[in-house]
């Protein structure tokens, strides 16, 4: 157990490679690319393949067929090559293929995208939302554990600091217990026997003597499923100084570590603040957001957005006003870091929040 | 070849006195397909399939199938199934053989699968040598559809979008993808066979078994494009189809072996 140095990136390459992905594909776009540029050199090493797909369309298409056959898979992009991929990444729901998703977002606009998607169709993917890089060595593994128990793709959300940062980390192989055979997986053996095996978003088995099954029965067990995530997926939240907090302050991602130190730093200062930080967003942690708010007189949410997840937490929120205190990154890079991002304009949007003073935008 | 037996004639007949076998074809689940009544893909895909199984890859055998007509096969060939969204098929056909490269991966689209949606996916599949066999079914329309221009229609052929003819001023001209595969390095095979003759079911199958027996031997990318009937999107009686390919679609689309990296 030595830890090093490593940036985000690296750091969930890293990770993926111990949760024994052995596929993946993608097309290079900022701060992706730096993830497609580890995997290019871990994977060869431990007898895996990396794909330079020629197109985001291709990657997600080469990592669905190599899951499609029982290896662990992945492939990613930013928010934009994401909206590329959409048809596929709501059909793989469909034709329940596990791949995992980094989605290294620019900003914090992506949250509709990730966790509603803008794919057609009734899909969910489960959305696993890190603040740091040793978290996101953990979650990056949970999320492989978790596709294969679902049989469903699930999205990492990180964002531009998440890979650029380092921290000293090392990422080993999480044991998250036993998952179920892949037996549906394709190989070829079951070709000629009478009952090959079918891979499809268009239904769940091949017509037999004494079964035709047809697309509203496929659809019926795929809403079965989303219902069973959206129960059985036990969302991971981080909560800090709520049980007397009269505010409480929701934010994920890198901006959701700064709003856990601002909210730390106001608490010195005798300000009876708490933060509620969900890493899952799909499914959103409702049940830990409302009783860590129960007792609060206002709720702010912070993100890089004009308010997303802010949807969410007004869903979840009973009876208490909810405050956006976040805002749009103008960053002309793109890389979706806004003017607010910083720990003394945090600070004082949460103390004019928790004074009850009409927030004003900078 | 299998031996279709001959009643014997030195002894006193067994059973009655004529031909008989068993015709059903291999690896075809039963009922029915589904597709229109002079439909030239059931013979390409019963020929794929009679290939894999007379070349005993059957337990290999994976098919990774487009969206179009011909996915009514994708629940009754009694081979192992990857449903591809339309288009995407060769790159699904890459993950999987990338991490499978013991299984003999074949793909199956329509020239508005391959040929429109999904162009540049098999252009660059075929130019990274990826070793499967894409078929190409092209009837020159949108089949499922309705009967509607594709990138293979030829110049002067009535879609129900080129309702005066395909006309290439307006509408540009046919794509022929069997000769742009051809020209490409990492292509070992390419083939334009067709079904509207037995003659040319019969030729269609060599070459679907040379691309399958050259993808066993690692040799490529191999490419068998098979020119279909589709009566239904062409608005002529079924009897007419088969002339009516010879005469418009092969008479652009041409029927031979473009490529053999190995003959």
């Amino acid at each position: 157990m030595t830890k090093r140095l490593m940036e985000g990136s690296e750091a969930i390459a890293e990770a993926m490679v111990a949760a024994g992905c052995r596929f993946f594909s993608g097309y290079p776009m900022t701060p992706f690319t730096e993830v497609l540029e580890h995997m290019a050199k871990l994977l060869p090493g431990v007898g895996g393949v990396c794909m330079n797909a020629e197109s985001e369309l291709e990657a997600v298409g080469m990592a669905w067929g190599a899951a499609a056959a029982g290896v662990r898979s992945a492939t990613g992009s930013v928010g934009q090559g994401l909206s590329l991929m959409q048809e596929s990444l709501s059909e793989m729901c469909y034709a329940r293929v596990p791949v995992v998703v980094i989605n290294m977002a620019r900003g914090q606009g992506d949250y509709f995208q990730a966790t509603r998607g803008g794919g057609h169709g009734d899909y969910r993917h489960i959305v696993l939302a890190p603040c740091d890089i040793n978290e996101a060595v953990h979650v990056t593994q949970l999320a492989f554990h978790l596709a294969d128990q679902w049989r469903n793709p699930v999205t990492l959300l990180g964002d531009y600091y998440l890979a650029h940062v380092q921290e000293a980390a090392d990422p080993q192989r999480v044991d998250f217990g036993p998952l179920p055979a892949k037996d549906w997986a394709l190989d070829g053996t079951s070709s000629g026997t009478g009952k090959a095996k079918i891979v499809s978003p268009l239904s769940s088995g091949k017509r037999s003597p004494e079964s035709q099954i047809g697309y509203g029965a496929h659809l019926e067990a795929i809403a079965g499923r989303v219902r069973a995530m959206a129960e059985g997926v036990e969302p991971l939240v981080e909560v800090g100084f709520v049980d007397d907090a009269e505010l409480v302050v929701v934010a994920y991602g890198t901006p959701g570590r700064y709003v856990r130190y601002a909210v730390g730093k106001l608490r010195d200062a005798g300000l009876a603040v708490g933060f509620v930080r969900p890493i899952t967003l799909w499914p959103f942690p409702s049940r830990a957001v409302a009783e860590a708010t129960a007792n609060a007189r206002a709720v702010a949410v912070y993100e890089l957005n004009t308010g997303q997840m802010f949807d969410d937490v007004r869903l979840a929120v009973r009876n208490v006003p909810v405050h956006f205190i976040g805002q749009m990154s103008f960053d002309g890079s793109g890389f979706g870091i806004a003017p607010a991002l910083g720990v003394s304009s945090l600070e004082e949007r949460i103390r004019a929040t928790y004074e009850q003073r009409e927030m004003v935008a900078s | 070849m299998k031996q279709i037996p001959v009643v014997p004639s030195d002894r006193p007949p067994t059973r009655p006195a004529r031909l008989i076998d068993d015709f059903t074809p291999p690896l075809v689940l039963p009922g029915e397909h589904h597709l229109c009544p002079g439909c030239g893909e059931p013979a390409v895909m019963r020929s794929a399939a009679e290939i894999i199984d007379e070349s005993q890859l059957t337990n290999r055998a994976i098919g990774v199938i487009g969206i179009g007509c011909y996915t009514a096969f994708s629940s009754s060939l009694d081979i192992e199934v990857l449903q591809a969204l339309h288009g995407r098929a060769p790159s699904l056909a890459t993950g999987l053989k990338r991490v499978r490269p013991e299984n003999i991966v074949f793909t199956v689209q329509g020239d508005g699968d391959m040929v429109n949606e999904g162009l540049q996916e098999v252009i660059h599949t075929a130019a990274r040598g990826e070793p499967i066999t894409a078929i190409l079914l092209n009837n020159g329309v949108f089949g499922e559809t309705g009967g509607h221009m594709t990138a293979t229609t030829v110049i002067g052929q009535r879609t129900k979008n080129t309702l005066e003819g395909r006309d290439a001023k307006a509408h540009g001209h046919p794509i022929r993808l069997s000769n742009i595969m051809a020209g490409l390095d990492g292509v070992a095979y390419v083939a334009r066979g067709a079904t509207n003759s037995a003659g040319n079911v019969a030729r269609t199958r060599r070459m679907l078994k040379r691309a399958f027996d050259l993808q066993e031997a690692g040799a490529g990318f191999t490419f068998v494009e098979v020119l279909t009937m589709c009566p239904t999107g062409w608005f002529i009686d079924t009897a007419e189809a088969p002339d009516y390919l010879e005469a418009n679609l092969a008479a652009v689309h041409s029927i031979g072996v473009l490529k053999d990296i190995a003959a």
